[in-house]
């Protein structure tokens, strides 16, 4: 029986080592095939052509392309892209493979529309994935709703917000919002609070963990930067009244006019400058800021979005 | 050098899906036979002859045991080019024509380039299909597979050969065909060991015979041996009907067919007999000495287990 | 030994002859010329686009469906109808059996290829009426192609070699189907924690990556194929069929005929 014993012993130690061979000859094929498999995206002209050629397997080939998309933005966002090419691709054939997809839409809202580095910065384009959704799915109101906060976000189009909010609002089981949000865009447009009734909305009614947590960004960097616009008011009045900044919150509460130490929405206290001004602790915690920078700060590469609550 | 050396060779299938209950196909054999013989495996179907067969092929492995074959062990491939094997009913590749089976078997089996066609040819005609070469063997009948099958296994000119069944499948005039080609094999010095559950066939060619019944070894030993008249008796037949009492005397016992006595008496009063006859004019038509047919060997041995075991294992 | 296996090979190839496999290649030819005079009449640039993508697909396509549906009878339809018997009581090793066996389907497999690759350029010819640096590329696509057919030969092989051939054709599809995926598989598994993490991670490395294979698109576009990935998918189309063969032989070497 040795010849035989000898054949499973060569052939065993043979099989190990094409093993191993072969997951790392396939970690250096990934190396240099690094997102092929997505530019081929490029090439598909015709997405209602590939809906056809997928043979009734659409849904499954939505999802596929659908995870692609997830992961190739997260990839990008990771590393401070600055371009986000095939986001629209990926997000325009996983919604014509699947046009009930309807978190691809939201994902087009905020993640292909705004600019970079945060985004594709292709706003027009957003719109047209919306109201291709919209055509497929009248009675989606997150569909109106995500027009109106791309019109209202990029493209600061306020009077083309509030006709989506509107639309959306007449459709049945509309989120009650829609009609509160296009009610209030005439006289509010361009403030805090209807920016922060959006993402609002927005952080309540997604299901995607990607999306909420962008939101509850924008949300502490809305709170921020009212924060810091109220705490800058008061040291300024302070100066008038006593002729120099203060050198400390305490300073603040004992005239009065505050009461306990401020502190971020992450929990930190804010800094008070000597000039006045009032800066964040952990500016880099806190990307969508206007207000409370340092002076001289550069906001990271590629901002940091805390995981979602 | 025993041609074949069997020790022990045992194989037991577990059968069922929750409870593995043990077959066993073949318990523990020893056997051993001579280079030169023909070796006749007997027994009933499911005895376990193919299974022996197959374990000495290497086609199954043993649970215990082992076997060689020529000295050299059964998975080695120098022994392999010197045995061939004819399996129970053949199948070959039918999209092939018989002389591309054996060329391609001759290849397998290391024939060199510059004899195969020569053999192969031989080979054919000596099967009796000197014409089919090149008809594929789809278009074979059962008894023409058989001969292809017998051409395959000697094509290379092997010491020992294997035959599972050789009869089956083939006519009497075939039958006979292939007794023939067998005898010739031992007179070219081969050894031949092959199975079947056809006595007349191991009578006439064997020289030593196995009785294997529900995978035991139930007797071994040479058929002379085996079918010599042990009992002593004779069978004398003559023409009448007629039993004269002097006969009956002798303690004959006389069975009468048409115009025919057949009685059977010790072999001691065989003259006496005769000259009984002769008395009385009757007309003798033989005296026979009756054996104890290979059948009764074989049909005693099938009796269950506590029948005797062996009557030796070497001849 | 080698003549061995190059002579079971030999059979084995002659036997998909005369199974008149080859005859899969009138069909293709009639599709690909209907192809060629249809896409002939639609406007320019996209013939060639068609004729690759179609030629190409075809290719893939039928060579995936042979090499299925003569690997999965490679070993066990030997063993179902006993064929095997008289060749294994011969001085053939089994390894050198089944090694045997895959060269033959493999061969089998190259020259149906061959003179698909010849229809493929014929039509592309007609329609662009010259040859371009493209047709440089469409010989590494069908270069890939043949790498994934070997894979699957591999894979179809050692299935046979211990379930019936239902069974294997079912196995060989889906890893063929899931492989195409497995840069995918691979996102996926990166998505996942704990011991699912290492699970999806493991099976996706174990699939056969026929994704990094596909290059047809890339190439119907006239995309280059860079040197390193060529040498890349090489060696692993060689090192994973090899893995899939040393698996069948273990398997076989070890089975109890029936």
């Amino acid at each position: 029986m040795s010849s035989s014993r000898w054949v499973t012993v060569i052939f065993s130690v043979f099989l190990a080592i094409s093993l191993i061979a072969s997951v790392l000859l396939q970690r250096g094929v990934d190396q240099l095939r690094t997102g092929a498999t997505l530019e081929e995206v490029l090439y598909i002209s015709s997405p209602q052509a590939l809906k056809r050629l997928s043979l009734g397997y659409d849904g499954l080939l939505a999802d596929i392309y659908w995870t692609r998309a997830v992961q190739y933005y997260g990839n990008k966002h990771h590393d401070g892209a600055r371009r986000f090419d095939l986001l629209a691709p990926l997000l325009e054939i996983t919604t014509a493979l699947d046009p009930q997809l309807l978190v691809a839409y939201e994902y087009g809202a905020n993640f292909l529309a705004p600019q970079p580095p945060n985004g594709a910065g292709m706003p027009e384009r957003a719109i047209a994935l919306e109201e291709f959704g919209i055509r497929n799915n009248p009675n989606a109101w997150q569909l109106y709703y995500n027009a109106g906060f791309i019109h209202y976000m990029e493209l600061k189009d306020y009077a083309g917000a509030a006709k989506a909010f509107a639309r959306g609002a007449q459709v049945p089981n509309a989120h009650p919002f829609l009609a509160i949000l296009a009610g209030k865009m005439a006289e509010h447009a361009g403030d805090r609070q209807m920016a922060r009734m959006m993402w609002g909305t927005s952080y309540q009614t997604t299901k995607d963990i990607n999306v909420r947590a962008n939101a509850a960004a924008h949300l502490r960097a809305l709170q921020v930067d009212e924060d810091v616009t109220n705490l800058e008011a008061l040291t300024a009045r302070y100066q008038q009244q006593t002729g120099r900044f203060p050198s400390s919150f305490s300073e603040l509460e004992a005239a009065g006019m505050l009461r306990g130490t401020p502190r971020d929405p992450l929990g930190q206290s804010y800094k008070l400058m000597p000039d006045g001004s009032v800066d964040l602790r952990t500016p880099d915690d806190f990307p969508f800021i206007e207000k409370g920078m340092p002076a001289g700060y550069e906001p990271p590469v590629s901002p940091k979005i805390l995981p979602s609550d | 050098m025993a041609a074949i050396e069997i020790l022990g060779l045992e194989k037991t299938y577990s059968i069922g899906f929750w409870r593995k209950r043990p077959k066993h196909a073949l318990r523990p054999l020893d056997l051993k036979v001579e280079e030169g013989e023909i070796f006749g495996f007997l027994g009933p179907n499911g005895a376990g002859k193919t299974t022996t067969l197959k374990l000495l092929m290497g086609l199954i492995f043993p649970t215990a045991g082992s076997a060689r074959i020529l000295g050299m062990a059964v998975d080695d491939p120098r022994m392999k080019a010197q045995i061939g094997f004819l399996p129970e009913q053949p199948y070959f590749y039918d999209y092939l024509t018989a002389r591309e089976l054996l060329e391609y078997y001759g290849q397998l089996s290391g024939v060199e380039a510059k004899q195969r066609w020569f053999r192969v040819n031989e080979v054919l005609q000596r099967v009796g299909l000197p014409d089919v070469g090149g008809v594929q063997l789809r278009k074979f009948s059962k008894g023409m597979l058989q001969r292809v099958g017998i051409a395959q296994a000697i094509l290379h000119d092997p010491k020992v050969v294997f035959f599972d069944e050789p009869m089956s499948g083939l006519d009497p005039m075939g039958r006979r065909e292939v007794r023939d080609l067998m005898a010739q094999l031992k007179v070219e010095g081969k050894t031949v060991f092959f199975s079947t559950h056809i006595l007349s066939d191991a009578e006439a060619l064997c020289d030593r015979v196995g009785i294997i019944h529900q995978g035991e070894l139930r007797g071994v030993g040479a058929v002379a041996d085996l079918t010599s008249s042990v009992h002593g008796k004779v069978e004398v037949v003559w023409q009448g009907t007629t039993v004269p009492a002097s006969l009956r005397a002798l303690g004959a016992e006389c069975h009468v067919t048409r115009d025919t006595v057949r009685a059977m008496l010790s072999e001691a009063n065989q003259d006496a007999a005769i000259e009984a006859l002769r008395r009385e004019r009757l007309r003798l038509v033989s005296v026979t000495p009756v054996r104890t047919s290979l059948e009764d060997y074989y049909l005693q041995k099938l009796q269950p287990a506590n029948a005797t075991v062996g009557v030796g294992a070497k001849a | 030994m080698n003549s061995r296996i190059a002579h079971i090979a030999s059979n084995t190839f002659r036997e998909a002859v005369r199974d008149r496999v080859l005859y899969n290649l009138i069909v293709f030819a009639l599709l690909m010329s209907a192809a060629a005079v249809v896409v002939g009449q639609i406007s320019i640039d996209i013939e060639r686009l068609v004729v690759i993508n179609l030629g190409l697909t075809a290719v893939s396509l039928f060579g995936m469906v042979i090499a299925i549906f003569i690997g999965i009878g490679l070993v066990s339809k030997e063993i179902e109808k006993r064929t095997l018997y008289t060749v294994l009581s011969r001085p053939v090793r089994r390894w050198e059996f089944i090694v045997g066996k895959f060269f033959g389907l493999a061969g089998t497999l190259a020259v149906n290829t061959f003179f698909m690759a010849i229809g493929v350029f014929v039509a592309l010819l007609y329609v662009s009426h010259r040859f371009q640096n493209q047709a440089g590329w469409v010989l590494v696509a069908l270069y890939f192609i043949i790498l994934q057919f070997l894979i699957i030969t591999a894979l179809t092989l050692f299935f046979s070699s211990f379930s019936s051939p239902l069974l294997s054709a079912v196995f060989a599809f889906s890893l063929f189907v899931i492989g195409s995926f497995a840069e995918d598989l691979r996102g996926f598994a990166s998505m996942t924690q704990g011991t699912t993490r290492w699970l999806a991670t493991g099976a996706a490395y174990l699939v056969p990556n026929f994704s990094a294979l596909n290059i047809i698109t890339s190439v119907a576009h006239s995309q280059p194929v860079s040197g390193q990935l060529v040498l890349y998918n090489s060696a692993y189309a060689l090192v994973y069929t090899a893995m899939a063969i040393c698996g069948a032989v273990l398997v076989f070497e070890r089975r109890n005929l029936k």
